[in-house]
Order: structure tokens, then sequence, then C-alpha cells
């Protein structure tokens, strides 16, 4: 459905993506998932057709996205990152006028279908500058859906909503990708694990990883890292903790919690309650500490780098 | 031409939500009224004395056609500044929609609220035709009415232009007022300065000599329309490219 094929653009002399390949297929979700300035509004521009590559192909649809690029935005729904909506129009005329713009027959029941689609029916004559956040991103989703897309781009779709909006984008997103190809963007990693079949992560412009979310966290946690708090002094506890079978990389803080990690696949956290405990320390907490994204992008282009540096 | 009607038909309704628009259309209305009305006592005045002219439409569509560069400026200003402020011109631009349509429904929009302006002026000639007998010249206010509609889109499609180079509408009225003033007063300075050639050519690039000197005294030249049609070729062409280059920006 979207075939990319070494795709750069520069904006001047800075260069926003490089040599970008990836494909989705249909009924695919792949999720997009990079620090902000990534590259990854860029790459979803490109593919709707609002501004050419530099270098590079990419079809969507089987359509050239420069050559062919009405036929490719007959069939892209596109949600932007600012959600673009016409404060002055009731929902209803705004989705009727992008209806009108796609040549969609009775416009006014497909706009009010939509409308429903995203429940919104009960605000269909309400003026769009009176939505809350999540209604206008609602909105903005039924503004890409109304003309029932092959492909779907969605770029950070949940930005800027509450907890249960977000639960909420996530399902439909799911819904809607269960027979189309959707292609979003996000920097949540959590959101990505949820909703994608696929991830690719993106990096000053360069796919540095793709994989199954699944996959993708096996690969970069490999090992788990917990941090043990105790109550006063805990002199004494680091080496008891240490002597665990399984244990490596003690690390007591400053703060007298100490942190430790051990290999996937032989949980310890039983052995060191047990060791806190029989040691006479009062445990005030132990958790787990995961990888933040900022720690997996640094493993990546880490691993990246020296992939380069093998080759 | 489905999708220019499309955006014009958007574009003509949010004039009727737009407190701009309303101000523009009050102002000039207010003023045809008022040089209508001191006209008509004028008239009657001279009527009396040998002197009296037979009363035509000229003094009100002379004055619609100064206001145009006063008002079309106020009325371009946001038609795509504002969708680059807003961000919908992403919306657009990834809309199936052509960059030139997107440019010739703004104007259409526009145009159609202007018409819909000089439409309600229309009752003037009503009046006049009533108080005249046999009635008034209708071949001059034919020719009168439709120099307006020619000035009025070809400002309008300068209008459209200048306002897709800009992301602030308040920048784009201005520059839209400047090329407006210079079109319609200051371009003709140079060929009363200059001779043969060059100050015919000063003399055609007047915008207002096209209009007081010819279809608003009833002469419909090739030359003046060929001026005007011009004009708004250049307006449309300036506003797709201008959105053009954005998208490669």
């Amino acid at each position: 459905m979207i075939q990319v094929n070494g795709l750069t653009k520069d904006y001047g002399t800075r260069r926003a993506i490089e040599s970008l390949t990836f494909d989705a297929e249909q009924g695919e979700i792949v999720g997009f998932l990079g620090p902000n300035g990534a590259g990854k509004t860029t790459t979803m521009r490109i593919l709707t057709g609002y501004m050419p590559p530099t270098d590079g192909t990419a079809t969507v649809a089987g359509y050239d996205v420069v050559e062919e690029s009405l036929e490719v935005r007959r069939r892209v729904g596109y949600l932007p990152e600012t959600v673009p909506l016409y404060n002055d129009m009731t929902a209803l005329d705004y989705l009727k006028f992008m209806a009108d713009l796609r040549h969609i027959p009775n416009s006014r029941d497909r706009a009010y279908e939509t409308l429903e689609q995203v429940n919104l029916g009960d605000r269909a004559e309400s003026y769009v500058g009176t939505f809350s956040k999540g209604m206008r991103q609602r909105l903005g989703l039924a503004q890409a859906l109304i003309h029932r897309p092959e492909v779907l781009i969605l770029d950070e779709p949940t930005i800027g909503l509450d907890p249960a909006q977000v639960v909420e984008i996530r399902s439909a997103i799911r819904e809607i990708g269960r027979d189309r190809t959707v292609l979003l963007s996000t920097h949540i990693l959590s959101e990505a694990q949820q909703i994608c079949d696929r991830v690719l992560i993106i990096n000053k412009g360069s796919i540095v990883a793709e994989d199954t979310p699944e996959n993708l966290q096996s690969r970069l946690v490999g090992s788990q890292r917990v941090i043990v708090r105790v109550r006063g002094d805990s002199d004494g506890l680091a080496n008891k903790i240490m002597k665990i079978k399984g244990v490596r990389d003690v690390e007591p803080k400053t703060d007298g919690s100490i942190e430790f990690e051990f290999g996937a696949g032989q949980d310890v956290r039983p052995q060191v309650a047990k060791a806190v405990v029989q040691g006479g320390y009062d445990l005030l907490e132990m958790k787990a500490v995961g990888l933040s994204l900022e720690e997996i992008f640094l493993e990546l282009t880490r691993d990246n780098a020296d992939a380069k540096r093998v080759s | 031409m489905r999708n220019i009607w499309t955006i014009a038909k958007r574009e003509y309704n949010h004039y009727f939500i737009s407190p701009i628009a309303y101000v523009v259309a009050f102002m000039i209305l207010l003023t045809i009224g008022v040089i209508f009305a001191i006209n008509i006592y004028f008239y009657i005045q001279n009527a009396f004395q040998s002197f009296g002219q037979t009363p035509d439409l000229s003094p009100i569509t002379g004055a619609f056609a100064f206001l145009l560069v006063l008002s079309v400026p106020a009325l371009t200003m946001r038609l795509l500044s504002d969708e680059a402020r807003m961000g919908t011109l992403e919306l657009l631009l990834t809309a199936p929609l052509r960059d030139f349509e997107l440019v010739a429904g703004k104007w259409l929009g526009a145009m159609l609220f202007i018409l819909t302006i000089l439409a309600v002026t229309l009752v003037y000639p009503l009046i006049l035709n009533s108080l005249v007998d046999p009635g008034i010249d209708q071949q001059l206010m034919m020719s009168s009415y439709l120099g307006i509609i020619l000035i009025a889109a070809s400002f309008l499609a300068l209008g459209v232009g200048i306002s897709a180079l800009f992301t602030n509408q308040v920048a784009a009225f201005f520059v839209t007022l400047v090329v407006f003033v210079f079109l319609w007063w200051l371009i003709g300075f140079p060929a009363s300065v200059l001779q043969g050639g060059a100050s015919q050519v000063f003399q055609y690039l007047d915008m207002k000599t096209h209009f007081y000197n010819s279809l608003n005294v009833g002469s419909i030249k090739l030359a003046d329309l060929v001026y005007y049609l011009s004009l708004i070729a250049l307006g449309l062409f300036i506003g797709t490219t201008a959105v053009e280059t954005r998208r490669w920006r």
C-alpha cells in the first residue's frame, strides 16, 4: 500500500530525512516512533502529497506521490499534527465541505454518518470554535475518514488528549486499521506498542530500527533494572544484593537507594526482598525501572554507529 | 470546476459572518447612497436651468470603482494568508484539489460577494430610471457596471495573489493597498512626463483611465478588456505560484 524508497528531503541546507526506505501492507498499522524533529512529519507530508521529496520515490496505493499527486490525495486520509479546522463553521458544515472537496455524493449524510462514527453526532450543529481539544482531534479524525480512504496517515493523533480520550482514539484507530493501512506517528513508546503491528524508529531523519513492538521490546530490554529503597542506612545491603545469583551492575545511589540489573528471564526480585527482610532493613520501595524512550534512542543510535563502523 | 465552486461557496458564506465584510459593504453602500442623493439634488436644481444634462449613473459607478481600491484589500487579505496561519492550508493542499482551483475558488467567492454588493446598488438605476423621462441610457449603465465588475475582478485576483504570499493578513492588506494605489494613481504619472512609445505604455498600464475614459462613458474597447483580463490572469497566476512554492519550502 505504501512503498517508500530512498526518500530524502532537504530544507535549505538542513537535511530533514535521509534515504528512508520502508513499506506498509494493507490492513497493517505501522507506527512511526521518534523524538520531535526526527523527520516524522516531513515523511508524512511527502506521503500525503503536501510537499515533494528532494530525492527518492514514494508510492501510495500504487500511485507516485509526485507524478500522480491528485490520485494519491484521493486515496489518503490525513490528520496533520495541528488539527486543521475552521472555527467559524459548524462540525457538520466543516465535514460537508471536506466531503464536497472529495466529490462524495450525499455529502451531508456522509458528514453526519462520520460524525456519529467519532461520537460527535450530538454536536453536529455546534461551532468548531467551541470544541474541546479532544473533540477537535476527533473531528480531525472524522475529516481524515470522510472518504473512507485506503490509507490513513495520522500525525501524533493522541497528542494533548486526556487519558480517557487517548484510550478512545486508540481503540478507534485499531478499529479503523482492520482493513486499511494506517501510518501513525508518535513519540510515546507505549502507544506504539499498543496500537501498531509494526514500529519504525526514526531518529535524525533515518530509520534506526524496524520490527514488531514485541521484538523491539525484547531486543532493547535484554535486561531489567530495579531500584530498591530502604529506610535509614542501606550500608551493607548492596553487598548482600551483589551476592545474589543473576544480579549485575549494583549501584548504590547517593540518596540511599540501590539500583541493580538482572538478565531477562531470571527474576531475582524475590531473593532481593528476602535479603532485605533478613538483613533487618525496612523496605520502602522496590520498583522496576523501564528503559525510557531517551535510553532506547541512545541505545539504538549507539547500535547504529557501531554497525556503521563495522561495515 | 466543481472544486472551485466548493471553495467559492465556503468563502462566500464566510463573508456573511465576518465583521470586516459587513463594514466594507456598509461603507460602500453608504457612500454610494450619499453620492446618489447629492447628485439627484443637483440634477433637479440644474433641470430648471437650460444647461441641465440628462442624469446618468457615472457619478455612482465612478465612486464605486474608487471605493474598490480601498475595500478590496480588506476583503482579500485573509483569503490565503489565514489558511497558512491556521494550518488549514495543509488540509487543502492534501485534498484532491489543484492549487489553481484553490486560488480560483477563493477569488470567485470574493467576486460573488462584491457582485452581491453591486446587485444592491441596482436600486439606484431603477430609481433614476423612474425619475428621468424617457429613462436612463441603458447601454451606458451596462458598460459602467461591466467596468466595475472587471475592476473588481482584477483587484480581487491581485488581492488573492498577494494574500497567498503572506501568513499575516495585516501585511497582506498593506501590500495589496500599496499595489492598488500604484496601479490606480501612480503608474499613469510617467505618461504625462515621457513622450512617444514609453508614454503610451504607461498610459496603457494606468488602471483608472481604462475605466473613467472608456467603460464609464459607454465605450467598450478590446484594449480595455484585454487589460483587465490580463490583470485577472496575473493575479491568479501569482496566487497559484505562491501556493505551489509553499509546498517546496
